[in-house]
């Protein structure tokens, strides 16, 4: 079979495949409102529009306004661009970090693979989110890039980990002897030789790095430790439970940010089965 | 046997080790100054000389005066009596008493939610690999469950239990007008207001194990030794069996992995529900900019989860003969 005839199949089952479906369509239904919702709000997300304060929802104020009469929903779309951001760019260097660990470690072997191997088991073990924590307490100023800068940085050793295993088992392939032996260097080995053999193995990384990274991300703002000036959903979330909307029964102001969040891991990772389905023939439904 | 614990331990201890000197080294080299934030937290009204005296305090009791090894000694011998600073939050108690007598609220609730969520995630995860029926509603609600912010899912919970309803009470560990006391009435009390907050540690948890152990029994199941079993017509049952043996060994890993995750998740749980452990405090702490607190969060944080992995790696060499064999033989 040759490589365009191997890519249509690949295609033809993505194509085909409900859970891919659902869950891209989800993803890119929040993308595009995450786009083009800041377009159809005239308040800033922060203004105090309405002077009645926590009102329902109305044609006015689609989500309806918190307690201090902030739009929710020019809140919740300017939230989900900063989560979207948080998503490609923490998890992206979370995955990028994990890539390059990961193949050096598998690719060499030896002492380096050891020392790397014992650095990764030391931050795999150290919940990131203590190693946050602390950071943060201690950055008066805090943006959206630092945060996401944060993520990455310590997202990365269970990613490190599977691709250094699956790094291994591929070094011994006949075909990688074979580009050793032709006096290929190990860089050029592992990108035109190993990498494109486990490309799909790259993309659901990234995918699980760029939901997880969403989810630190808001339990980090929920904590008080978010962005001091920008506003996120996990912002959102802590604002109101700090300002009584649980007891004050304001459900518009809260609902709205956790669930968009939920919808879009777990849009993510029926995303990633999917993909695993496309990728594994064994795995196809018949 | 003894090389495996070695080695894991020596992993551990390192870990510790990197640890504390991330906790030491962060206040010293971030930008901006601790002191200055403290003292403008306590107020910036106090007349100069007070305000250089309270400088002087704070410069020796951080140490900062000292040269930078000392300090970084200093740091790990107070450590090792327990001495973890003054509580800034809850002056003047010793942060390591705060932390005390909240880590009891946290075992509480973390141990009950962790096992039972992987026990009741596992064994529903593989009825859902044994039935389209059961993989169609299970597996959705495991991803939901799974991708929900730990938080939400408590907020969902205490408004709808809490408020609409009006079956769970909402904050704190237990009612201002019971005593603490080993009494049924206390007990109930202390397990009434438990329950919400364990319920979503439990319910997220329990979304992830399932997925989990879902997708190993299909794997396990596309195995060769399967399909040999299934060719030589051995029942479904015991090939079933076999493939649950297979995939729990993964599942113990993924849950030493995630337990990172959880602990984070049972902090914002606990700020959700007021629940005084080591999340509440913690929130206290930052709002409050009680740095030495903030550390000793830290710290306990880290210790219980470095405990935690190490009994994992004992539960795995109980359940894995494999690796008892390996250990003593040629895995070194």
């Amino acid at each position: 079979m040759n490589k365009s005839a191997a890519k249509n199949e690949l295609l033809y089952f993505a194509l085909r495949n409900r859970k891919l479906q659902i869950g891209l369509g989800i993803v890119l239904l929040f993308v595009v409102l995450a786009i083009f919702g800041p377009l159809l709000t005239r308040n800033d997300p922060f203004a105090y529009a309405n002077p009645l304060g926590a009102q329902p929802p109305s044609p006015e104020y689609w989500f309806g306004t918190t307690f201090f009469g902030q739009d929710v929903f020019s809140q919740f779309v300017f939230g989900l661009r900063a989560t979207f951001v948080v998503g490609l760019i923490g998890g992206g260097l979370g995955t990028l970090l994990g890539i390059l660990v990961g193949f050096t470690s598998g690719y060499r072997g030896g002492w380096l693979d050891e020392i790397l191997n014992i650095f990764t088991n030391i931050v795999l073990v150290i919940p990131t989110l203590a190693v946050l924590l602390i950071i943060a307490a201690y950055l008066k100023v805090r943006s959206i890039p630092i945060e996401c800068l944060f993520i990455g940085l310590t997202s990365w050793p269970w990613t490190a980990r599977a691709i250094r295993a699956q790094t291994f088992s591929l070094r011994t392939r006949d075909f990688v002897d074979t580009a050793r032996m032709s006096g290929m260097k190990a860089n050029k080995i592992i990108f035109t030789e190993i990498a494109p053999n486990m490309m799909s193995y790259l993309v659901m990384a990234f995918i699980l790095q760029f939901g997880g990274a969403i989810l630190t991300a808001a339990t980090l703002d929920f904590i008080g430790l978010g962005p001091t000036n920008a506003i996120s959903l996990g912002l959102m979330m802590q604002v109101a439970v700090l300002w009584g909307a649980l007891q004050l029964g304001s459900w518009w102001w809260f609902i709205p940010p956790g669930l968009a969040i939920t919808a879009i891991v777990g849009a993510l990772y029926v995303m990633n089965v999917g993909l695993d389905e496309v990728f594994n023939p064994k795995l196809r439904e018949m | 046997m003894r090389l495996y614990f070695g080695r894991k331990l020596f992993i551990y201890a390192l870990t510790f080790f990197v640890a504390v000197t991330i906790d030491w080294m962060i206040p010293r080299f971030m930008p901006g100054n601790p002191i200055l934030n403290v003292m403008a937290r306590i107020g910036a009204s106090i007349n100069p000389i007070a305000a250089q005296a309270m400088y002087t305090y704070y410069q020796h009791v951080f140490g900062f005066d000292l040269p930078i090894w000392q300090q970084y000694l200093n740091f790990w011998s107070a450590l090792i009596h327990g001495n973890l600073g003054i509580s800034i939050y809850m002056f003047p108690t010793p942060v390591a008493n705060v932390l005390k007598s909240a880590v009891p609220y946290d075992i509480f609730l973390l141990v009950p939610s962790i096992l039972l969520s992987w026990y009741a995630g596992n064994k529903f995860g593989a009825y859902a690999a044994r039935s389209k029926w059961l993989d169609n509603t299970i597996s959705p609600l495991g991803y939901v469950l799974t991708a929900t912010p730990y938080m939400w899912l408590g907020i969902i919970l205490a408004w709808l239990f809490g408020i609409k309803l009006g079956w769970f009470p909402i904050a704190g560990a237990y009612s201002f007008n019971v005593a603490p006391s080993l009494s049924w009435p206390f007990i109930l009390n202390l397990l009434h207001h438990w329950f919400l907050p364990f319920a979503s540690l439990f319910l997220v948890g329990f979304g992830g194990q399932a997925i989990g152990m879902r997708n190993m029994i299909i794997y396990e199941l596309e195995a060769d030794y399967s399909h040999y079993l299934e060719a030589l017509g051995a029942p479904k049952g015991l090939i079933r069996r076999y493939a649950f043996n297979n995939a729990v060994l993964p599942q113990i890993t993924g849950l030493a992995l995630s337990l990172g995750v959880v602990v984070a998740g049972a902090l914002v749980t606990e700020v959700v529900f007021s629940y005084p452990g080591i999340g509440y405090l913690l929130l206290a702490a930052i709002q409050n900019q009680d740095y030495f607190l903030i550390q000793g969060c830290f710290l306990f944080i880290i210790i219980g989860v470095l405990l935690a992995n190490f009994v994992i790696d004992i539960m795995y060499v109980i359940i894995d003969p494999r690796t008892r064999r390996g250990m003593m033989g040629e895995m070194a």
